[in-house]
């Protein structure tokens, strides 16, 4: 019996049904997949940190490039050292592929007393220290499809460096691809004679591993630091903190839009049943039992929809990994094939959100009808008492003026937290008000001359709480839709912007694409400017340092810029300091530098480079798109100066007014015969960015639809409820003589003008939150600005589509309710 | 545990390529093309050692040690010891300008025979020679390891090594002059004239010093014993393994002898050297020696059968040797590897205690295949 009381709405709604367990199991996979996805790649992310870090209790690294290798024996002999592994990590670019693999040059006597797991196993064992060998972990195996006895190739310079397999390693936890060379081997091979970049230290027992990093901090070069095995994981795992907690933000939004949707569904199903519910009461169900009945139909849907969207997200994680890997497309995590697993806890936690979110959709239209006197309510013609209450301005405005200030609050634990709530509260204090704003609203629209249109005004003016629950969904779904669009808009127009920028020549030559062993000598660069149709050449250089413990690798970019005029070549953001002659030379840092380290223009700072540090003046700061862990700009003639260092990683070329592009390409082929050399036009860089950043907005752009959709549903629900609730009314007005057409234009126009009044405030609403989202949630989170760029004709677009689209919404389901003939609906009231 | 155990298997199977390469007995030691094929000096006859030059490291060939074994004692309890070093020049990456560049491995092994004990305190150490953290000194003997170091300070050794569980802090002071084996330091091995070290021991070295085992620092004194001994080619192709012992008699005379075991068990190669306690030097030919087994010792870890008691012939004489315990098996590893018998032995002729010294017994556990 109650199942049956449960099921039969269910399946008289079935449309609605469907689209708010649909809403609820889109929020769940968003969340499970987003989580799923994310706990592979921070356990894979963990795999590679234990994998390299093996046993040991310290961890030294500085910059990529490397620091000098006689700091090994420094820190290979105090008395607190048992082990010292020194070592080479390589970003190798793949010859003849667009792709990386990570090569390790270890020292393997070292290396077999603090990390087993990456130890060769060869067949004779002199492999392991030859100069000519490679061995590779089972996924790199698998992945590049060779087997032990094969040659592999990287690209080093532009030249082509070839190892023989050698092996494998049969330590690597699964799915890592990783491989392994002679220390010696790696430092010729890969130009870094001298150098290596990362040494693993294992203490003798009883050492404390906090003290002995102090003591041994001191000895090392500058922009070297000694780190435990903990600060070295968490610097890993922070790099997507940011990217996650916003999609988890994400999932929340499509939870409580999904939860909004039951609850306008609620609400006209238990309009529907009014009486039905009015006589399970004088049956002897209390007025908890039909709220319990009530929120567990809610309950259900929740429960069916989360049930989908954790299978769905499963799916979605496992077809996300596959396709752009463990970061979602944003380019963090290298080198890691992940795996997933059923998380069981997660997998409830997002459970019970979906199931919460359905039921707290439920609860108001429960209460609501409980409360209903059974008596009452079996008569027909109570339905409208239900919205007729309307609430005080105290509240909504309360709402939106903490909303208002919540924004201005900073992150809490580096997360845009504050800047969310602020979004929530300013979403649900508007809603709040709704009524209120209605009733002003349509007390100052004329009455118009047509009497059915003017009866329609007169009922939304006598009772506005009746479209509250349409203003609610329509408000809810536009603004977010709409803070979303403007959000993601400004974000790629600020992008393109940025691109034109910072890419001004007519063409690129790039080696950076893939990993760090590629380069253009000084030679190629020669041969470079002499390419016919070539009118002007500017190289780009760049290494990653490290310029704090604790914290990832950021750029330093070298390129021709005009310290008095660094806004040609940077974005920049802010006012520049030209140094006087004598000064610190001049850098620019990165928007991302410059809130995560706290410099500001001016500020003299240290910047280590080569063992040493070097001062140099915050000249500027210009907004960085590319690099997400911070990039420092300087001059390509301070660089060279200071690293003494020849080589350029990329190129950009400005071309004569009559040169072909095609003849210039092939031209350069020619010069630099490497395949590994990219060479691109701007508007080819434009479209793989923008690309790359369509990628990476999916989920918002899928969420979007989503509220769309969810907001006609909800809109198109309770303009059911109310149109049923008003067959009475109808029965009326057609005995008093009004046409069906006439009802129908009365219930177009109610329609227009409550989703009129929805759009405009869902529009005005959601460019305050679209604000806040990249003024405060962007900031905070990527510290990076965008210019706020207005979709207008996008905006407009949407605006009169959803008009329509309302409207027709409102008309269908009125068409609907009036089917059942609301001439005999007036019989029902003896 | 586990991960000890995978520790000392990794350095096991790295050190047993080394021990493989030493005895220059692998097969497909062959280098790869890309490799420059590396040229190691011939042992020939007719070189004169000269000491202190000699002493010290020849980086030009391929193999050389520096083999201390001794006994000592403290409160009266005898004990063995051995330190040595190896240095192995791997024909690899040799136009390689990195610091870290192969060349030249170092490794060392030390263990303490303790008969309370029941079996070998062994650790050992390897790395590639550099950074001063590991070297072989050229012209006087300076050999180091993370921190293990043998070296001559004017006319004595000494030897510093800080093992896993124990500590040797040992002086080593000549009391006889340098005894050149074979030909005058050209020590034949084998069947070709090609199969030969140079080779010179140092008999009767005087020991004291200190040896720490756990939290136990005991005073010690005693004799030992030191080959250096360099090569290019030692191990014949058809060779099993080989015997070799060396002896401080009582009376001030040293005695040594070895062979060379074909893989049926007959001798292929022997040599070896008697100096009586006056000094005068017999250098013995192949004729002169024989090994015969009187009791053998299976090792519960490997299944080795190893003679380690012997009656051994040199020249006139003939003694017989008895271990100060039976398991003195370098069983350093729980993989496929060299795996060899060193062991402290007494000597004794018709049952009267003649000398003390060291017995190593190689290729019981299968001739190494790498």
């Amino acid at each position: 019996m109650f199942l049956q009381l449960i099921a039969g709405p269910l399946r008289q709604n079935r449309m609605r049904v469907a689209l708010s367990l649909l809403a609820i199991a889109l929020g769940v996979s968003l969340g499970y997949a987003v989580q799923l996805i994310n706990r592979a790649a921070v356990d894979e992310f963990g795999n590679a940190v234990q994998t390299l870090s093996g046993e040991s209790d310290l961890t030294v690294r500085g910059s990529r490039r490397g620091f000098d290798d006689a700091v090994y024996p420094l820190l290979a002999t105090p008395a607190e050292v048992a082990v010292a592994s020194p070592m080479l990590d390589i970003d190798g670019r793949l010859d003849g592929r667009n792709d990386r693999l990570r090569i390790i040059g270890l020292d393997v006597f070292q290396a077999a007393r603090v990390q087993p797991q990456i130890i060769p196993e060869a067949s004779d064992r002199m492999d392991t220290l030859r100069g000519d060998t490679i061995f590779l972990s089972p996924a790199a195996m698998q992945w590049l499809d060779t087997e032990t006895g094969d040659l592999i190739g990287f690209q080093v310079g532009t030249d082509r460096v070839e190892f023989r397999i050698a092996g494998v390693l049969p330590g690597t936890a699964a799915g890592q691809r990783l491989a392994v060379v002679d220390i010696a081997t790696a430092q010729q091979h890969f130009q870094r004679i001298g150098l290596i970049n990362r040494i693993e230290l294992r203490l003798r027992p009883g050492a404390s591993a906090q003290s002995v990093a102090q003591r041994l901090q001191p000895l090392l070069p500058a922009g070297v630091y000694v780190e435990t095995q903990q600060s070295v994981s968490q610097t890993a795992v922070a790099l997507t903190r940011a990217y996650r907690v916003n999609l988890n933000v994400l999932a929340l939004v499509a939870l409580f839009t999904g939860g909004l949707l039951v609850f306008s569904t609620q609400a006209l199903s238990i309009v529907q049943r009014r009486s039905q519910h009015a006589l399970l009461r004088v049956l002897g169900v209390t007025r908890r039992g039909l709220v319990w009945l009530l929120v567990g139909e809610a309950a259900i849907v929740g429960l069916a929809g989360s049930l989908l969207g954790l299978l769905l997200g499963l799916l979605g994680a496992q077809l996300v990994l596959d396709a752009v890997g463990p970061d979602l497309g944003a380019g963090m995590f290298r080198g890691v094939s992940t795996q997933l697993t059923f998380e069981p806890l997660a997998a409830l936690s997002f459970m019970f959100l979906g199931i919460t979110a359905a039921v707290c959709g439920s609860v108001l239209p429960a209460l609501e009808a409980a409360r209903a006197a059974p008596a009452r309510a079996l008569k027909a013609g109570d339905e409208t008492r239900m919205f007729e209450r309307l609430t005080s301005f105290v509240p909504g405005l309360t709402l939106l003026f903490v909303g208002a200030c919540t924004a201005f609050a900073p992150p809490v634990a580096g997360l845009p937290l504050p800047g969310y709530v602020s979004i929530a509260l300013l979403l649900l204090g508007t809603i709040a008000l709704m009524p209120r704003i209605a009733m002003i609203v349509f007390e100052r629209v004329p009455l118009p001359r047509r009497s059915e249109l003017a009866l329609g005004l007169a009922q939304l003016r006598a009772a506005p709480g009746q479209a509250m629950v349409s203003l609610a969904a329509i408000v809810a779904a536009v603004s977010l839709a709409t803070s979303m669009a403007i959000m993601v808009v400004s974000f790629r127009t600020s992008l393109e912007n940025w691109l034109e920028h910072i890419l001004p020549g007519d063409m690129f030559v790039r080696t950076s694409g893939y990993g760090e062993t590629p380069y253009l000598s000084p030679d190629e660069q020669a041969r470079l400017a002499r390419v016919p149709g070539v009118r002007r050449i500017e190289f780009l250089a760049g290494q990653r340092i490290r310029i704090e413990a604790g914290r990832p690798w950021l750029t330093l970019l070298a390129r021709d810029v005009d310290p008095r005029d660094p806004g040609r070549k940077l974005s920049l953001v802010s006012d520049i300091v030209i140094p006087q002659s004598g000064q610190p030379l001049p850098v620019w840092i990165s928007e991302i530098v410059a809130d995560v380290y706290g410099y500001r223009v001016g500020d003299i700072i240290d910047l280590p480079l080569d063992g040493r540090n070097v001062a140099v003046t915050v000249s500027g700061i210009w907004r960085d798109y590319a690099r997400m862990q911070g990039a420092v700009a300087m001059t390509l003639e301070s660089y060279r100066e200071l690293t003494g260092s020849n080589d350029v990683a990329d190129a950009q070329l400005w071309l004569d007014a009559k040169a072909n592009a095609d003849d210039v390409r092939r031209a350069v082929r020619e010069a630099l015969p490497e395949p590994g050399v990219e060479i691109s036009e701007p508007h080819e860089l434009q479209s793989q960015s923008l690309a790359i950043f369509d990628r990476t907005f999916a989920v918002t752009y899928a969420l979007e639809a989503v509220a769309i959709v969810i907001g006609l549903a909800g809109l198109s629900a309770s303009f059911s409820a109310l149109t049923l609730a008003r067959r009475r009314e109808f029965g009326m007005l057609r005995h008093i003589g009004f046409s069906r057409a006439q009802i129908m234009r009365m219930l177009a126009f109610e329609g227009v003008l409550v989703s009129a009044l929805g759009l405009a405030v869902g529009l005005l609403l959601g460019w305050v939150m679209s604000a806040v989202l990249i003024v405060v949630v962007n900031r905070q989170s990527f510290h990076w600005s965008m210019d706020i760029h207005m979709p207008w004709s996008g905006l407009g677009v949407f605006a009169i589509s959803m008009l329509l689209a309302a409207t027709l919404a409102a008309v269908a389901s009125a068409r609907r309710t009036m089917a059942g003939g609301v001439v005999r609906a007036v019989r029902e009231d003896w | 545990m586990t991960h000890f155990y995978q520790r000392i298997n990794q350095i096991t199977r790295v050190w047993c390529a080394c021990v493989v390469l030493f005895t220059g007995a692998a097969p497909s030691l062959s280098l790869h093309a890309a490799e420059t094929a590396v040229v190691y000096p011939d042992v020939k006859t007719g070189r004169t050692l000269t000491f202190p030059r000699d002493h010290g490291a020849h980086p030009e060939y391929r193999t050389e040690w520096w083999y201390v074994t001794g006994w000592v004692e403290s409160r009266g309890v005898e004990r063995g010891f051995q330190v040595t070093f190896f240095r192995v020049r791997t024909g690899l990456q040799e136009s390689n300008e990195s610091q870290f560049a192969p060349k030249q491995l170092i490794f060392a092994h030390a263990a303490i025979a303790d008969s309370e004990h029941g079996w070998l305190r062994l650790d050992q150490r390897v790395a590639r020679e550099g950074f001063d953290l590991a070297a072989a000194s050229v012209g006087e003997t300076g050999v180091e390891i993370d921190g293990w170091t043998l070296f001559r300070d004017g006319d004595g050794y000494r030897a510093r090594i800080v093992a896993s569980d124990f500590v040797l802090n040992l002086d080593l002071a000549p009391t006889q002059p340098v005894l050149l084996q074979g030909r005058a330091g050209y020590s034949r091995k084998g069947p070709q004239a090609g199969q030969a070290s140079y080779y010179y021991s140092i008999p009767q070295l005087r020991v004291s010093g200190s040896m720490q085992i756990g939290n136990e620092s005991l005073p010690v004194q005693g004799e030992a014993w030191l080959d250096h001994e360099w090569s290019s080619e030692i191990l014949p192709e058809e060779a099993q393994g080989w015997d070799w012992v060396g002896m401080n008699l009582g009376d001030g005379g040293a005695l040594m002898a070895f062979r060379m075991r074909a893989r049926n068990g007959e001798t292929l190669w022997a040599g070896g050297s008697v100096r009586d306690a006056n000094g005068n030097v017999q250098i013995l030919s192949p004729g002169d020696i024989t090994f015969e087994p009187l009791r053998q010792w299976r090792s519960p870890r490997t299944g080795a059968d190893y003679p380690v008691a012997m009656r051994v012939r040199a020249g006139t004489r003939v003694i017989d040797l008895e271990p100060l315990m039976d398991d003195q098996e370098l069983d350093s590893s729980f993989s496929t590897g060299i795996i060899y018998w060193e062991g402290a032995v007494r000597a004794s002729v018709n049952g009267k205690p003649v000398g003390r010294g060291y017995l190593e017994l190689t290729g019981y556990a299968g001739r190494p295949r790498m």
